[in-house]
């Protein structure tokens, strides 16, 4: 199990994944620099991704398809804020048409990534994905809000928990 | 401002506010905070979509939007299970091409 914390926070619409590497830094770098590694990565193995265009550089930008089982392809892009080798990279990830011209209907997810050395060869990455408001977020994952006000009195307890660290 | 405190103020502003009986002046009272500072919480927690401000009668009050914060949970389920499938495969990848040379193009 390479993840080694995870941190949900449903107040600030947050996700923060940390992960352990058995390599550098600078090799951890190229899975996401070099666009050959990335698209073994990025896409699901149902929906794997075909990185397009990749000037990834600070202002710079990715863009991307990926195919799925019905031969459908969604189209996205990142819009590079910070590329820092092999420590620091952020980036908005949002929804293209078919053209990879952004769909401004669609909310946009902006993802940290921060990777350093913890000795013995070894790198942590941590991932902190934001998303900007709870009706992005359903549009993002086309969900409704049709919970049943009961069963959620039930959950509120749990969900306003202490966010929680598990390995 | 946004560092721990800030966080448990919020989700506890957000805990106070499934009864919506209280307005942002009331909710203030309970912290040891400005009511500016509060009033900054609530309107961040507003953005979000996860309180919305409902009128009853001549009173303002905040209100959590359950819904909102389910629809929330599940959403931060769906991408941690994204984000852990990404992991498992960068983890293959790194195992498989341990070289730090970049790889022929």
């Amino acid at each position: 199990m390479t993840v080694t914390a995870v941190r949900k926070d449903t107040n600030a619409l947050t996700l923060t994944l940390d992960a352990e590497f058995d390599a550098p830094p600078e090799r951890v770098w190229q899975l996401w620099s070099d666009p050959r590694q990335l698209e073994r990565w990025w896409g699901p193995p149902t929906y794997p991704a075909t990185v397009t265009s990749h000037d990834f550089r600070t202002g710079g930008r990715v863009e991307y398809h990926m195919t799925g089982p019905e031969g459908d392809q969604p189209h996205g892009f990142w819009e590079i804020t910070e590329a820092d080798t092999p420590r620091r990279l952020a980036f908005r990830d949002g929804f293209a048409n078919a053209y990879g011209t952004p769909n401004t209907e669609l909310p946009l997810n902006d993802v940290e990534v921060t990777i350093e050395p913890i000795g013995g060869g070894r790198t942590r990455m941590s991932i902190l994905s934001r998303f900007p408001d709870v009706a992005a977020m359903e549009q993002l994952l086309g969900m409704g809000m049709e919970e049943g006000l009961k069963e959620a009195v039930g959950q509120i307890d749990d969900i306003l928990a202490e966010s929680r660290v598990r390995a | 401002m946004f560092g721990a405190l800030a966080d448990a103020t919020r989700r506890d502003i957000v805990r106070r506010a499934i009864d919506g009986e209280e307005g942002v002046a009331d909710l203030a009272s309970h912290y040891p905070m400005s009511f500016a500072a509060v009033q900054k919480h609530v309107a961040i927690l507003e953005r979000a979509g996860l309180v919305s401000k409902e009128r009853i009668g001549r009173r303002k009050v905040v209100r959590t939007n359950i819904a909102g914060l389910l629809a929330a949970r599940r959403l931060l389920d769906r991408y941690e299970e994204l984000w852990r499938g990404r992991i498992d495969r960068m983890t293959a990848l790194v195992a498989a091409m341990p070289d730090k040379e970049e790889p022929d193009r």
